[in-house]
């Protein structure tokens, strides 16, 4: 039987293929009842070591929804982590005042070294370029309203694979089901090279290119992703691959497309996708930015265990 | 008659099978450098299992599990034998532990265990060839990869 009471919610990597489908179906339940006084009493510490709009906010919006209350910050520049305290110890401290921890930090791996030091659950909110479980949950929601279906598509990945930790997750969760990935980017964003292997060691068919041209028509979803300045040490090269992917409507028509293709972005966007694709059918990328409230209810509602 | 490569030793550890070319690897774990009885360092020599084999003799010294688990990442077909009178009073074959712990660096600079005072953690994900997944950020390694501490 499914449980994700008292779970820490760290790697898209501890989730089979039936708990990911439970996620998606509590939300799908969540969606239809805006609010549940489910998590009455109950206090969510929202610690954000990195800028975020929408999943902290997505976040912070479902707890409330659920009848719990928020405490934390956007910002380390004013807790004691500028002092010089360690993450460990911070953590520790937290954990005094709350029932669930969710934590976005810029190192790689501090979401699991916070669920190893304390008892009640993590959520990892993205740690560096690794993982951000929870976007994955409601990319894989998004796909599945917009599509009809998880099972057998064919998805493009554009943009930054190197650094987007979005990307890492979601294409772990897609190896279930019989997903085939192309990957396009400039060589310099290419996917980190394990990731690739992981994904052939699970037979996902997985290709590597650094344009849409002569693939395009065999996509049903579009993953978009921005190229991220923060994340190069060196401003010379974010300026060589900079711009250097711009979707817009003009173009998917003159390469070609499939009638039902969905573009997902998890947003935000710089100049990777232009504006005249807003209003298109295509487009989905607000939706999915709308998802994160249900998706993320319930991720809360299931880990901290009031609907079981 | 038995030639031996290598003199015998009458107290102390026996490392054989080492991969001739990391045995000075191996030797680099062992901190021989810092030993005061004899050590012995041998490379190139005939095996009909290696082909080409390294060994090294350390008098005075029985090695710990740290250093076992360390020698089993650079030279899997490694053997131990541990020797007291000139007599091999205990020998065992190196094995790759699940869990790899406080001995091997993550090779990714972004990983919070190469910034804040943690022991690193890595889970063996293949024994052969040997691939190390960071408990913390993830990434998995390959036997290039692989720093030791």
């Amino acid at each position: 039987m499914v449980s994700f009471k008292q779970r820490d919610i760290i790697s898209i990597r501890h989730f089979n293929k039936e708990e990911l489908l439970y996620i998606l179906d509590l939300a799908k339940q969540m969606e239809q009842t805006a609010r549940m006084d489910v998590l009455g009493g109950k206090v969510l510490a929202s610690l954000f070591f990195e800028p975020s709009t929408r999943t902290r906010l997505s976040f912070e919006s479902a707890m409330k929804r659920l009848g719990g209350t928020v405490i934390g910050f956007a910002e380390s520049g004013i807790t004691s982590i500028a002092k010089g305290e360690s993450l460990s110890d911070s953590v520790r401290i937290i954990e005094g005042y709350c029932d669930i921890i969710v934590l976005r930090h810029y190192l790689e791996g501090s979401a699991q070294l916070a669920a190893d030091v304390v008892d009640v659950p993590v959520i990892n909110a993205g740690d560096g370029a690794n993982q951000h479980p929870t976007q994955t949950f409601l990319d894989l929601y998004t796909i599945l309203k917009t599509k009809g279906t998880l099972e057998g598509l064919t998805i493009g990945f554009l943009g930054d694979l190197k650094y987007g930790r979005t990307v890492h997750s979601l294409v772990y969760a897609l190896s279930y089901f019989g997903a085939e990935m192309f990957f396009i980017s400039p060589p310099s964003l290419r996917m980190p090279r394990d990731c690739v292997e992981e994904l052939k060691d699970r037979k996902v068919k997985c290709h590597e290119n650094e344009s849409l041209f002569g693939i395009s028509k065999k996509l049903d979803v579009i993953y978009c992703t921005r190229i991220q300045k923060e994340r190069f040490a060196d401003p010379v090269e974010f300026e060589k691959v900079r711009g250097i992917y711009r979707l817009s409507k003009t173009m998917l028509e003159e390469i070609g497309i499939k009638d039902d293709l969905k573009i997902l972005h998890p947003l935000p966007r710089v100049d990777e996708m232009d504006e005249s694709l807003d209003k298109t059918e295509f487009a989905v990328y607000f939706h999915q930015a709308r998802n994160g409230v249900p998706v993320r209810k319930a991720i809360l509602a299931a880990v901290l265990g009031v609907l079981e | 008659m038995k030639v031996l490569d290598v003199s015998a030793i009458k107290d102390g550890s026996v490392i054989d099978h080492i991969d001739s070319k990391s045995t000075l690897k191996v030797a680099d774990i062992l901190n021989i450098q810092n030993e005061e009885q004899v050590v012995l360092v041998g490379m190139n020599l005939t095996s009909k299992f290696l082909g080409k084999k390294g060994i090294i003799k350390i008098g005075g010294k029985i090695i710990d599990q740290k250093e076992v688990n360390k020698i089993a990442l650079i030279a899997p077909n490694a053997t131990v034998n541990i020797i007291k009178d000139y007599e091999v009073v205990k020998k065992f074959k190196v094995a790759v532990p699940e869990v790899i712990e406080g001995i091997v660096k993550c090779f990714n600079p972004n990983c919070v265990s190469n910034h804040h005072k943690i022991e690193t953690k890595l889970h063996v994900v293949s024994k052969n060839p040997i691939r190390l997944q960071c408990h913390y950020c993830e990434r998995i390694m390959n036997s290039k990869d692989i720093v030791l501490i």
